[in-house]
């Protein structure tokens, strides 16, 4: 289990969160870059497991909302997510003890280790989804307990902040946020989601970021190796299988709703030439080999580039592109019947059932 | 007549072309000082030729010297940058993500000053001149001169990048300025990262077209001569001086051109095989497509518009293993001559495999008579297997096209490729590089708002077409030839008048050649 993050941890980490960000969540280059600088000046940030947290401790969960193409222009100021913490404990008149991440999946691994280390607390391994999911209330740490997103803080790059001391529900949140990011330069920093160390011990994803470095570092290890199937040694970790191996035929996209929303053809290498077809919206949600549904969301869809194993995501696809498409068995805390009415395929516009794969590795303890 | 030249890092190639046809042409090893081996290969090309000079209508050259600067850390010249964005950016400041090495030997002088936009046209912070002359005193002060400039959402509104240069040359009026928004795109870093490289490359620039114009005169050439770009288009000497970050990509682009002219052809694949690599490329409309990703040279990322290419380690020289069966990536380059089997040496390469094979008579084929039949065969799948899957990886579409094949290495090509239409193998394929750059048209462009408030789309469209033609003819191209190649339209919300960024590329061939 990672103890803390040293400047070795970096690039594995940001490997591991872009295979678990299944083709969306965002780059997590610019983040990772920072948190080197950060480290580079405050040394290794400290990772708790959640069992080494008190039942009373105050623990706040910290991310960036907003549009990725936005933040590689106008990039972060650095102490978004320090200020709005901050103004979070000001509001409640209490200190927080630790720190926990949204989504492992993709740029926002990276923000909770950087203010973590700058607020001089812990971050906690594991998050609320185990993976890459577009909007607020697709978190356990909301459909698995009793947190609220609000009291919440938003601040942009500059002295603009806004408290969100009440909300109707988690959708509301998420529908006041996402307005408010588009007024303060389409990207922002928010802290919300307070919970005590028994409420996130209950409802976290556990042990997601010591996942993630440790799915980074074998995919390096391999890398170096000279490992001739990368895509199975992933697989293999996260109890998943191979779905296929192929080459992507066709790639359709439009933009609606700020979500990349689109589907993708692949024809497989063996003699059998088998069909698959993806739907996806920022991240992969169904699959289909010859027409028959083989891996739905929340369960994990994970396209990576047959050699090197490296995460492929939305934007990068392109014709010719020959990749291993894994399906990994989600979490156990995205898969309650209150779990999936958030994240289950119907919410994302499917008809279609949510068919588990068997098996689980994210969320339990690292062997 | 004209004579294109390419300036690799292992060769110097020359041509010499009248209208659409090859006279001469000339390969010779490429010296330290890059004006002598092009004035050996203008000597050599003369004199084969019994050339008349004053008959020359134009020089191409293209050259992978501002490249090898980069890539080799040398004769780089310390540059300060300016970005205006605060108080967003700061965690990231400029040359965060290069190798220490380079920016080390460059300095990490930047500054960050208030300005920069929003994705929608608003102010991120307000433009303080005087903010910006305290900074130019501090550059001028630590005795800079190179000075990158860079503004958050500049390609959207480039205006708080010019009031900086216009400030810092009050402040340093011998100042070598350059602006972020004249040579990328939306990514702060990857611009800023491209806009510093040429900030810091100018002065060997100004230094290398000077000695190139020497070299001319040496010869008693008075010609005009050109350098090629990215883009396959040539720039006149003095506006090279100014973007040698320009030319960072006209090795391949040169090759992949003088592969259509060869060829005919205007939509292809091009299978550019060397010595160690093979290059894949595609040609779209006579042009190399673009790469869409950011793009690394000498370890920075940048993101401007360089040929989609991809590399493989595959070439004349590449060493073969047995068991278990190897091919490439390592070679013995141009040691070929003096290290393959036919020629004499000990290590068994590529080349000898195919001349084993019966397939081309090189060197002494008595050398490689040992060679086992199946396992030669064995090999050649292999190699196949490479440039198919090579291939593939580059296509758009499952289609099949034509595949072209240049290169010094091409012998090694010797089955069709999968999902090829045809195979083509032009003639004076080894030089298809200083041919491209004989051949190359000269371009036009225009890139700027437009209201629509005040004329329609098509207006303005007819409009931006309009200037890019007159450009492209002013910079000396023939009228009757001038084609539109590129349009691009990025509607810009907020701003008042419902504006729209055009941008127009025009290219035709050059007056007189």
């Amino acid at each position: 289990m990672l103890k803390e993050v040293t400047l070795a941890d970096i690039e594995p980490i940001a490997i591991g969160a872009g295979i678990l960000g299944t083709g969306g969540g965002g780059s997590p280059y610019q983040g990772s870059l920072h948190l080197r600088e950060v480290i580079k000046q405050l040394g290794p940030q400290t990772v708790w497991q959640p069992e080494a947290l008190n039942d009373e401790a105050r623990v706040a969960v910290a991310g960036f909302i907003g549009a990725p193409t936005a933040s590689i222009e106008k990039i972060h100021e650095g102490t978004e997510l320090l200020r709005a913490l901050r103004l979070l404990e000001d509001h409640i008149g209490q200190k927080l003890d630790a720190i926990a991440i949204a989504e492992i999946g993709g740029s926002n691994s990276m923000g909770p280790l950087v203010a973590g280390l700058q607020a001089g607390i812990p971050t906690l391994d594991g998050d609320g989804m185990g993976r890459a999911f577009p909007e607020l209330q697709m978190a356990s740490y909301l459909f698995n307990g009793d947190a609220k997103v609000a009291p919440f803080v938003m601040v942009d790059a500059g002295e603009n902040s806004v408290l969100f001391p009440q909300t109707k529900d988690a959708i509301w949140a998420e529908r006041l946020a996402r307005v408010q990011a588009t007024s303060m330069g389409a990207t922002a920093g928010l802290v919300g989601v307070l919970m005590t160390g028994k409420q996130f011990k209950a409802t976290c994803i556990p042990y997601t970021l010591s996942l993630a470095h440790a799915l980074g570092k074998r995919v390096l290890e391999s890398q170096q190796a000279g490992s001739d199937d990368i895509p199975q040694v992933i697989a293999d970790m996260l109890s998943g299988k191979v779905l296929f191996r192929g080459k992507l035929t066709d790639v359709h996209r439009r933009i609606s709703r700020g979500f990349a929303r689109g589907s993708l053809n692949m024809e497989s290498f063996s003699q059998t030439r088998d069909k698959l077809f993806i739907e996806f919206q920022n991240e992969f949600l169904i699959a289909y080999i010859n027409g028959e549904v083989v891996a739905t969301v929340p369960d994990l869809i994970c396209i990576v580039d047959l050699e090197s194993g490296e995460p492929i995501s939305t934007e990068l696809l392109r014709y010719g592109m020959r990749v291993a498409v894994l399906a990994v068995p989600a979490p156990a805390g995205l898969k309650t019947p209150s779990a999936l009415k958030f994240v289950g395929p119907k919410a994302f516009g499917y008809d279609v059932a949510f068919q588990p794969l068997a098996g689980e590795s994210i969320g339990i303890p690292l062997m | 007549m004209r004579i294109g030249i390419d300036v690799g890092g292992t060769n110097t190639d020359a041509v010499l072309m009248d209208g659409t046809k090859v006279i001469s042409s000339t390969k010779s090893p490429t010296t330290q000082n890059v004006s002598e081996g092009i004035t050996k290969a203008l000597k050599t090309i003369i004199e084969a030729t019994q050339l008349d000079v004053s008959k020359l209508d134009g020089v191409m050259i293209g050259t992978t010297h501002f490249t090898n600067a980069v890539v080799e850390r040398r004769r780089l010249t310390p540059t300060a940058c300016i970005r205006l964005g605060l108080p967003a950016t700061v965690c990231l400041p400029p040359m965060v993500d290069w190798p220490d090495d380079l920016a080390e030997t460059i300095g990490r002088n930047y500054y960050l000053a208030h300005g920069g936009h929003e994705f929608d046209g608003r102010e991120i912070s307000a433009f303080d001149p005087d903010e910006i002359r305290g900074i130019a005193e501090q550059i001028k002060a630590k005795g800079l001169n190179a000075i990158a400039i860079s503004s958050v959402f500049s390609p959207v509104n480039a205006v708080f990048e010019e009031k900086t240069a216009e400030i810092v040359k009050e402040v340093i009026p011998d100042a070598n300025i350059t602006l972020s928004s004249t040579i990328g795109r939306i990514g702060l870093l990857e611009r800023e990262n491209a806009a510093i490289m040429n900030a810091c490359l100018r002065e060997l620039a100004v230094k290398t077209v000077s000695g190139f114009k020497q070299a001319l005169r040496d010869m008693n050439i008075t010609a005009p001569f050109f350098i090629s770009q990215n883009d396959g288009t040539l720039m006149n000497a003095d506006f090279a001086a100014d973007y040698p970050v320009l030319t960072f990509a006209s090795g391949p682009t040169n090759s992949m051109r003088g592969a259509a002219f060869l060829s005919g052809l205007k939509d292809a694949i091009v299978v550019d095989v060397g010595g160690t690599t093979t290059d894949v490329g595609v040609l779209q409309q006579g042009f190399p497509r673009v790469a869409a990703m950011a793009v690394d040279i000498g370890g920075v990322r940048t993101n401007f518009r360089m040929p989609d290419t991809l590399s493989i380690g595959l070439g004349g020289g590449s060493l073969v293993e047995a068991e278990p069966l190897k091919v490439g990536p390592q070679s013995v380059g141009y040691e070929l001559i003096t290290k393959a089997k036919v020629f004499g040496g000990d290590t068994l390469t590529t080349t000898d495999i195919i001349v084993a094979a019966g397939h081309e008579d090189i060197g002494d084929k008595s050398k490689v008579s040992d060679v086992d039949a199946v396992f030669a065969k064995a090999v050649e799948d292999r190699i196949e297997e490479m440039v198919n899957v090579a291939v593939d990886r580059m296509k758009t579409s499952a289609t099949a096209m034509p595949v072209i094949v240049v290169g010094g290495g091409s012998i090694l090509i010797q089955r069709k490729v999968e999902g090829a239409s045809e195979m083509i193998k032009p003639e004076h394929f080894a030089v298809a590089n200083a041919i491209g750059a004989a051949i190359a048209q000269v371009g036009g462009e225009t890139d700027r708002i437009f209201a629509l408030a005040e004329m329609s789309r098509e207006e303005a469209l007819e409009q931006a077409k309009r200037e890019a033609t007159e450009r492209a003819v002013s910079a000396g191209a023939k009228a009757e030839t001038v084609e539109i190649v590129d349009v691009e339209e990025v509607p810009l919300a907020y701003l008042p008048g419902n504006a729209t960024r055009i941008m127009v590329k025009a290219v035709g061939d050059l007056a007189g050649a």
